[in-house]
């Protein structure tokens, strides 16, 4: 039976949700005060009674996988930089812990209270301040769903230079917060790369105001680069300026099919060498991926037959015949090496979106089929499928296990995923902490983009040398001296 | 049944996808430099007629599109799909928005005259102009029977049985050869057209032709005197209650 189906059948019918501290069992809460009914209503006070909830609050303490739950008993939503400023400065003098949260679509547990810490939603810190359509840069606040502020700047024929599959839900700030990738890295670099300017809230409620729209800056440090990334450990992003790139005017996508990952890796050089510029993504998946998004959401493979692998190119230009040009040549010279077996190109925007589409869903698709373990690493491209190959056959005599690799062949970022029926400390203890070893003797990295969050927080260590993470508990001290900024997050906390 | 001649027709227009903008001069939409694909329901032509040829039905396609140079992409991509050949009526660009289905059905009739094919299969319509009339033109033209809005075709000695998509529901049909049958969305699902056909595509011909050397006048009968967007919806409003609700109905007079 296909592993897909044979998964399926095993996992009982609801989702697993273990709680962060049960997940584990050592985290004690932090010597943090409890939330009080005066604090409650001095928050109300801030932010007024519609920026207050205490009840209904499954949303914000469970993460999107379902993987991970806290226990909190309120969500604060400011909706201006100085509500935010006023409920930390409270929160800091009261010593109650604080998870800022954007559109909670993150995979490693850092937007989600472990105990009853507050979370502070960004959602009503929405705004679009000003777009500049000669400059191509927009400024907002960080609560704006990216799909949103993508369809704004769209109007003036920007595009942002961030695309990922939770972009109808994750919020600007959050992007930020946790440096998210995606699937454009490969053409418009990292994001940090694109913000010009941001305005950030210290634990203490200092207001520290990096905003600005110049596109060269070099005077003294620069400081938002600790924010980025930061994964809300070191305060709350309130403000962004980011620039932007030219919508494309021409958009090509192609999917090819391969026998070996060694021949990904030969359709993706051959393709970098004949498109250039043009290329905005380089994705791979193999083929229970694709049996995954063919079983479990009905979306169909645009070739007849199934292959091992397959690599999705995406071109993006300004000029239509142009970039014919170079796909054909292209496509001529894969077929003519043979490191290719079939393939198809979009037709229309329609079959673009739809190869794209099949990319985007194996993470919705896998999550259905039972607990997810995930593993978003860097490695050397030739090793990127020799772990999951390796991985697989340690999980060989786990019933019901299956394993798949996908991801950001461009960035040499592999999305490994291992699903079983349900979560069992057994299964974990054959993958961890195996991958973070093998990834560390590749010197690689244990978390290309996810981040550290909750989950991954004590491996730290397998891709950051002790020098450097004691410079960061160092700095974490600078900025927030009580520790209440997200805690159990990204810095070891039993190392 | 086999050995067939199918003739395809298949338009190219802007990318379905696309969201369209009125052209300053409200005479049109704009069309330069944005994308364009073969009209949906040629697909489907197309993809049906490659099926009957997989089932040994149908012999020979022959692909044929009328409009500017860059209608030979089309073409090409009738030919990945699986074609056999095609024919690329030119008409200067930017003419190719006055070109409606009376002219296309004359040039399609030239075309019937030439290429003597059993069976014509077209899109019901195409989505720039939403006419649905060039079938039900060209048969009337060649006094061939019509089988429109296909939804399902199948063949047997001599005639197809039809299932036609209408108002009240499905009606079946049965044609005799030869025949025009205008393609639905319901009708099949379109392959893609895979590279290696792509490839094999290239080598395919494709004939030119000029509306004039068939002696078809494309002059149109049609003036296009204003396009504008359709009005802005209004937003609505929430209102707490029943009584707040028949209130503002009151107030606007619909009550």
């Amino acid at each position: 039976m296909i592993p897909v189906r044979q998964c399926l059948k095993l996992a009982p019918l609801c989702c697993q949700i273990r709680h962060g501290s049960r997940m584990f069992p050592q985290l004690k809460r932090g010597s943090f005060n409890r939330i009080t009914d005066e604090d409650v209503n001095l928050f109300a006070g801030i932010v007024g009674q519609n920026g207050i909830k205490t009840e209904e609050l499954d949303h914000y303490n469970t993460d999107w996988l379902n993987t991970v739950s806290g226990f909190t008993e309120l969500v604060v939503s400011p909706k201006s930089v100085e509500e935010v400023a006023a409920v930390l400065r409270h929160c800091n003098g009261r010593r109650l812990a604080v998870v800022p949260q954007g559109g909670n679509t993150g995979l490693v547990g850092g937007s989600n209270p472990v105990f009853d810490e507050i979370v502070l939603s960004l959602e009503r810190l929405n705004n679009i301040s000003h777009i500049d359509p000669y400059a191509g840069i927009v400024e907002c606040e960080a609560g704006v769903i990216l799909q949103n502020l993508s369809d704004k700047v769209g109007e003036h024929g920007y595009t942002v230079p961030l695309d990922l599959g939770a972009r109808g839900s994750c919020f600007i700030g959050g992007n930020l917060a946790t440096h998210a990738g995606g699937l454009r890295v490969v053409r418009y670099g990292q994001l940090r790369g694109s913000v010009l300017g941001m305005r950030v809230v210290l634990p203490d409620g200092q207001i520290l105001d990096g905003r600005s729209n110049m596109r060269k800056d070099n005077t003294g440090y620069d400081i938002k680069q600790l924010f980025i990334g930061s994964e809300g450990t070191l305060g709350v992003i309130t403000d962004v300026s980011l620039l932007l790139p030219q919508t494309p005017v021409s958009v090509n996508m192609a999917l090819f099919g391969c026998d070996s990952f060694d021949d990904v890796i030969k359709c993706y050089r051959l393709s970098r060498q004949c498109l250039g510029e043009i290329v905005s993504a380089c994705e791979f998946m193999d083929s229970l991926c694709m049996t995954s998004v063919n079983d479990i959401l009905g979306l169909a493979s645009p070739l007849e037959d199934s292959h091992p692998f397959y690599y999705l190119v995406e071109t993006s230009g300004m000029n239509m015949d142009h970039d014919m040009e170079k796909l054909e040549t292209c496509i001529e010279k894969v077929f003519e090496s043979g490191c290719a077996t079939d393939g198809v190109m979009a037709a229309s925007k329609d079959q673009a979106r739809h190869m794209m589409s099949l990319r985007e869903n194996i993470a919705p698709a896998l999550k259905a089929v039972g607990f997810n373990y995930k593993y978003d690493v860097s490695l050397p491209i030739q090793h990127m499928y020799s772990l999951v190959e390796k991985i697989r056959n340690k999980m060989r005599k786990t019933e019901g296990a299956f394993s798949v690799g996908y991801g950001h062949l461009g960035d040499n970022n592999l999305h490994l995923n291992i699903i079983t029926p349900q979560y069992c400390t057994q299964a974990l203890s054959l993958i961890e902490p195996f991958v973070y070893e093998e990834v560390s003797r590749l010197k690689g990295s244990i978390s290309a983009e996810h981040g550290m969050g909750l989950k991954k927080a004590n491996y730290l260590r397998y891709s950051k040398d002790p020098s450097m993470i004691a410079m960061m508990r160092s700095l974490k001290d600078v900025f927030d001296p009580n520790g209440i900024m997200n805690p159990y997050k990204l810095l070891p906390w039993n190392d | 049944m086999s050995g067939l001649r199918v003739l395809v027709g298949c338009k190219r227009v802007i990318d379905y996808a696309v969201k369209i903008r009125v052209r300053p001069d409200s005479l049109g939409v704009v069309t330069d430099g944005v994308k364009h694909s073969m009209n949906p329901f040629d697909e489907n032509a197309i993809e049906e007629a490659v099926r009957m040829k997989q089932k040994k039905v149908v012999k020979e396609i022959v692909v044929a599109s009328c409009g500017p140079s860059q209608s030979q992409e089309t073409i090409r991509t009738a030919l990945a799909m699986g074609a056999d050949r095609g024919i690329h009526v030119e008409v200067p660009a930017g003419t190719d928005a006055n070109l409606q289905p009376l002219a296309v059905a004359k040039i399609f009739s030239k075309l019937v005259e030439k290429e003597k094919p059993d069976l014509v299969i077209l899109g019901k319509q195409a989505i720039d102009d939403d006419a649905n009339q060039t079938t039900q033109l060209l048969a009337g033209m060649l006094d061939w029977p019509q089988g429109t809005m296909a939804s399902v075709v199948s063949a047997s000695d001599g005639s197809l049985t039809i299932t036609r998509e209408i108002d009240g529901g499905l009606e079946d049909i049965s044609v005799s050869l030869p025949a025009v049958i205008s393609a639905d969305l319901r009708l099949n699902e379109p392959r893609y057209a895979t590279l290696p056909n792509i490839m094999k595509a290239k080598k395919k011909k494709i004939e030119k032709m000029t509306p004039d050397k068939l002696g078809v006048d494309i002059t149109p009968r049609l003036k296009i005197l204003n396009v504008v967007d359709p009005p802005v919806r209004q937003a609505g409003d929430k209102v707490p209650d029943v009584t707040t609700l028949v209130e503002k109905l009151k107030e606007k007079g619909h009550l």
